[in-house]
């Protein structure tokens, strides 16, 4: 692994891999199955990447069984029989001394155990296939086989030995400090299975190792893996499969999992290890991947005796929490282990093996692809896509899927398929879970109330206000719309306040941290539309034993949502219960010792705490009640995250759960810091206090309770959506695991009371901190009370106010600004730009404290002209809706002027602008954009485009989506965004077909398949860790990609997510350049940058630090007449710009020559400091952070402990290695099914002569139809070519994206089976899929489509003779489609279009669909429960026009698809015709009575 | 906050006026007040703006969407907490303010702007109706003593600022009664005077101790008030007028427009008669200079029942709307009809006087003019060019001269030693008041020259601060930052 340098982070990196598996069902061995399974890999190779060499590969391995056949005839000593001896390969150093260090000591250990060694092995290799960097950490590869003590001996005795001897082995040589240490690995040791892997390209397992291919070597099953890092440093220990279960995803959670295991170790018992136990810790080794990280746990859940399905069930465990259709006995499981284990979460498939069992689990929300196939000669074969193995349609017994929460197990031993019910019930009903339950676990609302105590002695509200940093924005801005509405508020446009870190203010400690946020690597959620699927109540009290399994671990106290009023943390407090021992520790220092009384104070408290948990208490108050002029609240979040991690150093974290009592938070963001670091509930008292003033004020007999409990359920929901930001469902495992990055303390404090939070450019120390405590105490003790000053501070961090927060828009800079562009006086954008960029006084922003140094001035005239400048430079992605048609336009045609880029924004846009007007104007952006919603992207759309922006995420609310509510969508938007008037619109957080970087990749190949002269730029958002993204990014083929600082404007953001999700680019700029450097992706790939760019001394930073091209947008918006109104979201724009209201769009005033004005101020500014500095080119710029220096005069109590250089850092790489885009990406289309069938169809094409194709297809023929279609719509735009004019018959299994973006008058057949994103953004085509004929499964009980069929579809049809996958025809806006069954969330966020379901239909359906129409075949009656039901109508048909409808999309079904159900429907109609249900949107009827009402009055 | 639809709903509304022949009648304010709903719509017009230009458009940086989102929710009591956080004397500055804050409005960009300064004089004077002005004699006193040096807006703000930091407060005012030029200056129709006193009560009230009849240097010495204070403030005021040096200046019949609107005032007060004071009445009247002072003039002569009123302006005739050079939000020089134009004026622009002719008992019978043309070049003032063959000579019978002050005027200035500028102004600067004689800080317009009320206040408040913060080492008086619009 690459270490920690400049901005990269090592700790950050990501994998996604590719895995699946073969077993025969039957027990019948064979060394075929080993082909197989690598056959399976090699399918799966545009799953992955090629990194820098193109030879090495990121790991890959193989377990299959012990091939005992093999080893007695290899070994040059006996065996026992299969079974009674264990063997493992054991990767060691190269140098013969240390590997005999190695040998020595883990022959110790096993003797230690008293057990035997058999003899060792040496695995015969072929280290010529391997790559240069592989070869450098190639270890010494032998094999050790080891007899029991006894024959007599138990299995789980012999295994317990031997995972005893392992872990003391590897704890005493990797603490040994032997330079080749590391090398020492156990791949496994079983007596069942062995692991051959190591960082190989699949096709070279077999080749490396040459046991694979040797005919002795059988096995009934094997499970292969490859991994795919975002990176290109891995290590052979962390290829995969491990011991147990190999892994595709990620685990969001896993920090916090760590820690929390690390701190379950203090608990750790068990008569089976005796003293042993202590020796084998920790469980977790540090620094390994997530997966590996996880088989450690399963390994150690494994030694307390659970079975491994009942491991998988603890760890990754159903979304049981909000399911009404589990059984009791499940639901007490779970909800048992609850209390026991957070859930592992993230997008995982993970197969999984003991030798006996081999079996899949899929989390909670369905994230991976996981399909199998049983044959009918007794074969299982599992992996992400189908058609890895080409099987004869007769020879199908099953196709299916694995489904969300659900598990697979092939019970080998017996010879079947377990299913997930029976397995789950079995192992729920061995211990009487429920009893244990209602014995012991206790509910907070169970609790008795007395009454709620008056607190005496305590200062003055008014004065407590002030102490703890309440401003008049903080009430009237935050805490009172809370009050009100139980939601979070909503602002917009981006934010330009300072960062804490340069703040003025003194500011509260939370604001130096940043959430992170999921994109590319793994989704964020949507908690809204898919809540069944989150859940915020948590447990508290001490944890137990995992060893025993037993009642005492429900004895805890759940509370459903842990913001918790005074009311109900009073009930805690005076709770009398033996299994709870309440104690309240204040959180308090002495304040006229300053910086030392805080330090010792929380020393203190530690220790307290420490003795309080050896006295018994099991949950820990924090209380910063009684402060007084003497005693200073010690900050909420440094209190409990010293607690919880100094509790944690001392081995007593896993006994107390910690409450906090504090006047502090008052912000979502506050609440998720204290839960993120360990608080398991939080009473924010003084918001209680100010909510009771200021609603009393108004109404003396306004309900309190009421809104405080408005203001408690609103910060739940926003810590919800906090989590799923990050991809997290559960608090249970959010709570603890720091998903923050810490912008602005240094490193010392962040060790001390933060440990394991990334901190980059250092900054305030404790010392500082205290000061800002200290000033707060100052104005509220010392200050002079003055009569008529206000009490509060105004505050000015969203709006801005003289003697509030700083902006860098601001009245006159707006001002500035605006007379530059309109009169185009250079000496005024001088003025502006001088505001802008002095901020030696006004520390602003981080680049603010750049200097430019290293002169070499060049005459102005040698700088390229500005309108070379230009073409870099683009404007940023606001749709059209979110902004005005006049506004939206103006900005295009601007950039069109001058050679820019104007971006589209996701809203589609209406192709009239796709042609130059007469004048020579042209409103077409240049840059498409697709988002999560997908609106209009069409064939047509995305041919028209330079570049296609895929946007990842956004800088003012990276991880969330977006709504466009009904009322704005105009039949003017409605029309560009391919939907239906006054229908809302969603765009979910995540893209549906990107869950994590192997489907970026399979997106940006279909995008480029839709439009190959397009480039392709991804856009990330600036956090810790982003680095790697872009390698990964780089690696997947994008052509640019964007780095967004956090501040970029938005239409609309929680103001949570507008301050503090994100970094600013400069940090993730900086890492993106170093990272793609380091691993020489650089020259493959463009970088853009933007977020609040605003002069040209700006992009001369950002080009100094790795940006070739730039964007604007709050600043051009500014330049168009906009005043940073900030009411975006409430469409009352007052200048025409961020509104659909006709009268206000009639104020729009800008005009384009402001926008190129502002442009071309900006490029001469730029060319200034080029020739200062000696720059003829922008090329010659890129990336010489030489050229920057900190700037020395800045004097400002907190900004001297900042530590710029790690961004300033120059990664030392070879001559060869560029550090600018020079080369183009392979896209490999060149093998795309779609130029054959181009050749074969001119004909169709260019004379619309009606043709038919027959063709095979298999999983590797990705995207196919979109090359196609790019060409139709290129020639004949968004009309397409007649119906049914190209029929193409494809027999075999398609790949993934079959059908994307395939455009009018494609007909497009399958005859067998396709993959995931079927009709992705379908454009009007027809696609049918069929089962063989030859085929005899029943095709409404099998998966022959994949998961994300139709997504974002905006016209054509399909029929599917089978079942889909989940999430089907989600955000389809026009498409037909009938299918024979579905999985879960299908027709989720569907805004128009039919679907008919004939079959089974998954959890939540039609969650957010606010358009279109369902039709769902229910003949028993169950779907009522499997819907989400939230606006939706579900009727039976009575209407005559909606049963021929029907009945003609059935017929039509039927002569696609010759469906024996359709079919049979068909036969008994009058019957059958009553057993539909008709899902009708109330907001979609709504809008089709609103539309024929407007269609009367136009007639 | 706010109202997010409410500009879109209701239209501006401003007060009404009495009839123009009822108000000739009389001297009192002839406004016609808005009713509190329709105060309230008003107050929703306001869009809580992300960046409330009109909040760094005004000098004293009143907190205009806070106060008023009050009154759109009708909480008048909050908003007149929230007016007075930042304003000593709203009720001044909401009759008298040419409110720049109502030129840097938002919505001003492309509709009538908020009425913000009708809604500020509305909540100070229902919060003085329902008693909330009340006097808050400081709980601490300082024991330092301060002298103020004139009681105009920019004094009493200073003084009252003082006097809540605890400090003991002394104004000095040489006219009979405190106000300076908002008592003598300002017409009883546009500020009664009941006004000033009603708020010179609570002064009082607070403890601060007014010396009318004082004229510092000459009743009190320079000495007496170094022996006697801490520190002293200026706030004179610019009191010397600008001359017209032209022949004829001596005539009878030329009076200074501030000799006549004070003796009016007087009148008005009840002080004197009005036989003794300068009267209008049945004369051809002639105000040169079209500033505010100059309608000032204009609506006393008419009051009086003045034959005719002339207005002449040296300056070109303004645009209606804004003029292209002073784009929103900055303050633009327009064409401005107050109600005293309203009440009958003729008026010129471009008109320079070159003489005054008098009959043989030197009494004023006539004066000439001729016409000019400004020449504007970049980066240089504008010359003034006269009009060759546009002499035109007009009768008239009285002569008021309206043209503005010059500087401090006061030998005080002398006296204390401290240093001026080239415009004869008080030399300190916005960073501390502080003039060159330490312990005498200087606000108001003897430090800025003419100005605005809001300035004088604002300036008062500022020096407050730094006075307070140069006795004690620091202060908690409340400052604005520097983020005040600039002219351009």
């Amino acid at each position: 692994m690459l270490k920690k340098q400049g901005m990269y982070l090592p700790e950050f990196e990501h994998d996604n891999c590719g895995a699946g598996f073969i077993c025969s069902l039957e027990g019948n061995k064979s060394n075929d199955i080993i082909h197989k399974a690598l056959q399976i890999l090699e399918r799966l190779e545009h799953r992955g990447a090629v990194s820098s060499d193109g030879k090495t590969g990121d790991g890959a391995g193989i377990l299959t069984d012990i091939p005992h056949e093999l080893f007695v005839k290899d070994c040059p000593f006996d065996l026992p029989e299969f079974g009674q001896y264990a063997a493992g390969n054991v990767f060691l150093p190269k140098k013969e001394n240390q590997r005999n260090y190695c040998i020595s000591v883990f022959e110790k250990y096993i003797k230690e155990q008293g057990l035997n060694i058999l003899g060792w092995r040496t695995v015969p290799v072929d280290d010529s296939v391997l790559g240069s960097i592989a070869q450098q950490t190639e270890p010494m590869v032998k094999q050790i086989f080891i007899n029991k003590s006894n024959v007599e001996q138990k299995d789980f005795e012999f295994r317990l030995k031997l995972f005893i001897a392992r872990k003391k082995a590897e704890h005493e040589i990797y603490n040994s400090k032997l330079s080749e240490s590391n090398f020492f690995y156990l791949p496994s040791l079983s007596t069942k299975i062995i692991i051959y892997k190591g960082l190989l390209i699949p096709e070279d397992i077999k080749l490396y190792y040459k046991d694979l291919e040797n005919p002795l070597f059988v096995t009934r099953l094997a499970l292969v893996h490859q991994r795919f890092s975002t990176n290109t440093f891995p290590t052979w220990d962390l290829a995969q499969p491990f011991r147990y279960m190999c892994h595709n995803g990620e685990i969001n959670t896993l920090r916090g999992n760590v820690s929390r295991m690390l701190s379950r170790e203090a608990l750790l018992a068990s008569n089976w290890f005796g003293e042993d136990i202590k020796s084998i810790l920790p469980i977790i080794l540090p620094n390994k991947s997530d997966s590996a990280s996880m088989d450690m746990a399963v390994e150690l859940l494994l030694m307390t005796g659970r079975s491994l399905p009942e491991v998988m069930m603890m760890l990754i465990p159903e979304a049981w929490e909000k399911n009404d259709e589990m059984s009791e006995t499940k639901k007490a499981f779970y909800e048992y282990n609850s209390c026991l284990m957070e859930p592992w979460d993230g997008p995982a498939s993970i197969p999984f093996t003991d030798g006996n069992f081999i079996g899949a689990v899929l989390d909670r929300n369905g994230l991976r692809p996981s399909r199998y196939s049983v044959t009918k000669d007794g074969y299982v074969i599992m992996s992400s896509e189908i058609g890895v193995i080409e099987l004869e349609p007769e020879n199908v017994a099953q196709h299916g899927r694995l489904e969300p929460g659900k598990m697979f197990l092939v019970d080998m031993n017996e010879g079947r398929i377990v299913n997930d019910e029976e397995i789950k019930e079995d192992i729920a009903s061995r211990n009487p879970y429920r009893k244990w339950l209602d014995d012991e676990l206790v509910y907070l609302k169970e609790i008795p109330y007395n009454d709620c105590p008056v607190f005496l002695n305590q200062e003055p509200l008014n004065k407590r206000k002030v102490l703890f940093g309440y401003t008049q924005e903080d009430i009237n801005t935050v805490i009172l719309p809370m009050a009100n509405q139980a939601k979070e508020p909503i602002g917009s446009m981006g934010s330009d306040t300072p960062l804490a870190l340069l703040s003025e203010r003194p500011q509260l400690i939370y604001n130096y941290f940043k959430q992170l946020f999921a994109q590319v690597t793994n989704p964020p959620l949507d908690g809204i539309r898919e809540e069944l699927i989150t859940d915020i109540s948590l447990t508290l009290g001490s944890d137990y034993n995992i060893f025993e399994i037993n009642e005492t671990h429900c004895k805890k106290l759940k509370i459903q949502n842990p913001v918790i009023s005074k009311q109900d943390l009073d009930k805690i407090k005076s709770y009398d219960h033996p299994n709870f021992k309440i104690t309240s520790v204040p959180i308090l220092y002495d304040i006229s010792k300053g910086h030392n009384g805080l330090e010792d104070a929380l020393d203190a408290l530690l220790e307290t705490a420490s003795t309080h948990v050896d006295q018994g208490t099991n949950i820990l108050i924090l209380s910063d009640r009684d402060v007084t002029k003497d005693q200073a609240p010690i900050p909420a979040l440094l209190a409990c995250s010293f607690i919880n991690s100094g509790l944690q150093k001392l081995g007593k974290r896993s006994k107390i759960s910690i409450i906090i009592e504090s006047a502090e938070p008052r912000e979502v963001h506050h609440f998720a810091l204290l839960f993120g670091y360990g608080a398991s509930a939080i009473n924010p008292y003084m918001v209680n206090e100010i909510i009771e003033d200021e609603v009393l004020a108004i109404d003396p007999k306004a309900d309190t309770e009421k809104a405080i409990a408005n203001y408690n359920k609103a910060v739940g929901k926003g810590i919800l959506k906090v989590m799923n930001k990050i991809g997290i469902s559960t608090l249970n495992s959010y709570r603890g695991s720091q998903l923050f990055e810490c912008i602005g303390i240094n490193t010392q404090v962040v060790e001390k009371y933060f440990p394991n939070t990334a901190t980059r450019i250092q900054g305030v120390d404790l010392h500082q901190l205290e000061k800002e405590i200290s000033k707060r105490y100052a104005s509220a003790y010392t200050k002079k009370s003055i009569d008529a000053a206000l009490d509060l501070e105004m505050g000015g961090q969203y709006r801005w106010r003289r003697n509030g927060e700083h902006h860098l828009f601001n009245p006159l800079s707006i001002a500035k600004l605006q007379d530059s562009v309109r009169t185009n006086k250079p000496q005024k954008y001088k003025e502006y730009a001088e505001m802008i960029n002095n901020q030696s006084k006004q520390l602003m922003t981080i680049r603010g404290l750049f200097e430019f140094t290293n002169y070499d001035p060049i005459p102005l005239e040698e700088v390229e002209p500005w309108t070379n400048i230009v073409k870099r430079f683009k404007t940023g992605a606001m749709s059209y809706g979110s902004i005005s048609k006049e506004a939206h336009e103006n900005l295009a045609i601007a950039m069109n002027r001058i050679g820019g880029k104007s971006n589209s924004g996701e809203g589609g846009e209406d192709q009239e602008r796709f042609y130059k007007n007469a004048n020579g104007d042209w409103k077409n952006s240049a840059i498409k954009q697709v988002a999560s919603g997908r609106f209009g992207v069409t064939s047509n759309y995305l041919s028209n485009a330079q570049e296609i922006q895929i946007k990842m995420a956004q800088g003012a609310k990276p991880g969330e989506g977006g709504q466009l509510p009904g009322p704005k969508v105009n039949p003017d938007i409605a029309k560009t965004r391919n939907s239906t008037p006054y229908v809302g619109l969603i765009s979910p957080p995540p893209h549906h077909d990107i869950y994590s970087i192997e489907d970026l990749s399979q997106l940006i190949y279909d995008l480029k398949s839709a439009n190959r002269q397009a480039r392709i730029n991804v856009k990330l958002v600036s956090e810790v860790g982003v680095g790697t993204v872009a390698a990964g990014v780089a690696k997947a083929k994008a052509d640019v990609v964007l780095i967004s600082g956090y501040d970029g404007g938005t239409g609309a953001s929680p103001l949570t997510s507008l301050k503090h999700a994100g970094l600013p680019w400069e940090l993730g700029l900086a890492e993106a350049q170093q990272t793609l450097v380091m691993n020489d992706l650089r020259s493959r790939i463009v970088v853009e940058c933007d977020g609040q760019l605003k002069t040209g001394r700006d992009v001369a930073v950002a080009c100094l630090l790795g940006a070739e091209e730039f964007g604007f947008a709050t600043a051009p918006l500014v330049a168009s007449g906009c005043v940073m109104m900030r009411a975006c979201h409430l469409n009352t724009c007052p200048v025409g710009i961020a509104t659909q209201n006709p009268e206000l769009r009639k104020k729009f005033k800008g005009k384009p020559e402001h926008v190129v004005n502002f442009m071309y101020f900006i490029a001469q500014e730029l060319r200034e400091i080029m020739s200062k500095l000696g720059f003829r080119t922008v090329d010659e710029m890129v990336g010489k952070v030489e050229k920057l220096d900190r700037n020395s005069a800045i004097e400002h109590y907190k900004s001297r402990g900042i530590d710029l250089s790690p961004i300033l850092h120059k990664v030392e790489v070879a001559d060869d290695v560029d550090i600018l885009n020079t080369e183009q990406q392979d896209h490999q289309l060149e093998r795309a099914l779609d130029f054959e069938i181009i050749d074969k169809a001119h004909p169709a094409l260019f004379r619309k002569e009606p043709t038919v194709l027959d063709l095979k297809i298999n999983n590797e023929n990705r995207a196919v139809g979109a090359i196609l279609s790019n060409e139709i719509s290129k020639i004949y735009g968004a009309q397409g070519l007649p119906d049914n004019t190209l029929k193409i018959n494809f027999k075999g299994s398609a790949g993934q994206s079959f059908g994307a973006f395939a455009t009018k008058g494609l007909t497009l057949n399958v005859i067998g089976n396709t993959n995931d994103y079927l009709g992705k953004g379908l454009s009007g085509a027809k696609i049918t899929v069929r089962i063989p004929d030859e085929s005899t499964i029943i095709p409404e009980d099998n998966i022959i489509i994949g998961n994300v069929a139709l997504y974002g579809a905006t016209s054509g049809a399909v029929y599917i003779n089978g079942k889909a996958g989940e999430r089907f025809c989600v955000r389809n806006s026009g498409a037909t489609a009938v299918v024979e069954g579905i999985g879960d969330h299908g027709c989720e966020y569907m805004t128009g279009g039919v679907a008919v379901i004939l079959g089974a239909v998954g959890r939540n359906f039609g969650a957010g669909m606010s358009g279109g129409i369902a039709y769902v075949y229910d003949p028993k009656k169950t779907f009522v429960n499997k819907c989400n039901k939230e606006g939706l109508n579900l009727d039976p048909l009575s209407d005559e026009a909606h049963v021929l409808e029907l009945k003609s999309l059935i017929e039509n079904h039927y002569n696609n698809t010759l469906s024996p159900l359709a079919q049979r429907i068909l036969e008994q109609w009058e019957t059958s015709v009553q057993q539909f249900v008709r899902v009708l949107p109330e907001e979609y009827r709504q809008a089709l009575i609103r539309l024929e009402e407007e269609n009367l009055v136009k007639k | 906050m706010g109202k997010t639809t409410g500009f879109m709903e209701y239209k501006r509304v401003d007060e009404s006026y009495d009839a123009v022949d009822k108000r000739l009648k009389h001297y009192k304010e002839f406004t016609i007040p808005v009713k509190e709903k329709e105060l309230q719509n008003q107050g929703a017009r306001c869009m809580d703006c992300g960046i409330p230009f009109c909040h760094s458009g005004c000098p004293l940086g009143n907190l205009i969407p806070d106060f008023n989102d009050n009154v759109y929710r009708g909480n008048w009591e909050k908003a007149a907490k929230i007016l007075h956080s930042t304003n000593n004397f709203p009720e001044f500055t909401g009759r008298l303010c040419p409110a720049p804050c109502e030129q840097a409005c938002v919505l001003g960009i492309n509709e009538d702007p908020v009425s913000i300064e009708n809604i500020e004089k509305n909540i100070v004077e229902t919060a003085f109706n329902k008693g909330w002005i009340k006097a808050q004699v400081p709980a601490i006193r300082t024991e330092k003593t301060i002298a103020v040096v004139g009681s105009g807006p920019s004094g009493l703000a200073a003084a009252q600022q003082l006097n809540r930091a605890g400090h003991l407060v002394t104004v000095f005012e040489r006219d009979a009664k405190v106000g300076g030029l908002l008592r003598y200056g300002i017409p009883d129709f546009k500020l009664e005077k009941s006004v000033i006193d009603r708020r010179i009560d609570v002064l009082e009230e607070e403890g601060i101790v007014f010396k009318p009849n004082t004229n510092v240097g000459v009743d009190v010495t320079v000495e007496e008030l170094k022996t006697n204070f801490d520190a002293v403030l200026l706030c004179g005021g610019a009191t010397a007028r600008r001359v017209l040096p032209v022949d004829g200046v001596d005539l009878k019949g030329l009076y200074q427009a501030m000799d006549f609107l004070k003796l009016n005032n007087e009148y008005v007060d009840g002080l004197k008669s009005f036989d003794d004071i300068v009267s209008a009445k049945g004369k051809n009247v002639i105000v040169i200079g079209g500033g505010d002072t100059g309608s000032d003039c204009i609506g006393t002569s008419n009051r009086h029942g003045a034959q005719s009123v002339t207005n002449f302006e040296i300056l070109d005739k303004p645009t209606e709307g804004r003029p292209a050079h002073q784009p929103w939000p900055f303050w633009p020089m327009k064409m401005k009809t107050s109600s005293s134009h309203q009440e009958g004026v003729e008026r010129h622009w471009s008109v320079s006087t070159k003489k005054f002719i008098g009959d043989k008992n030197g009494q004023l019978t006539a004066l000439v003019t001729c016409e000019v043309e400004w020449i504007f070049k970049e980066g240089e003032r504008p010359q003034l060019k006269e009009l060759p063959g546009t002499e035109k000579t007009w009768p008239c019978d009285m002569v008021l001269l309206a043209l503005g002050f010059t500087g401090p005027g006061s030998q005080l200035v002398d006296q204390l030693g401290v240093e001026t500028d080239f415009r004869t102004n008080v030399k300190a600067t916005t960073k501390d008041y502080r003039t060159t004689t330490p312990g005498v800080f200087a606000a108001g317009d003897i430090r800025r020259g003419q100005s605005l009320i809001v300035w004088a206040i604002s300036e008062g408040r500022q020096a407050a601060h730094h006075i307070d913060a140069f006795l004690m080492g620091s202060s908690d008086l409340p400052l604005k930052d520097d983020n005040d619009l600039p002219r351009i």
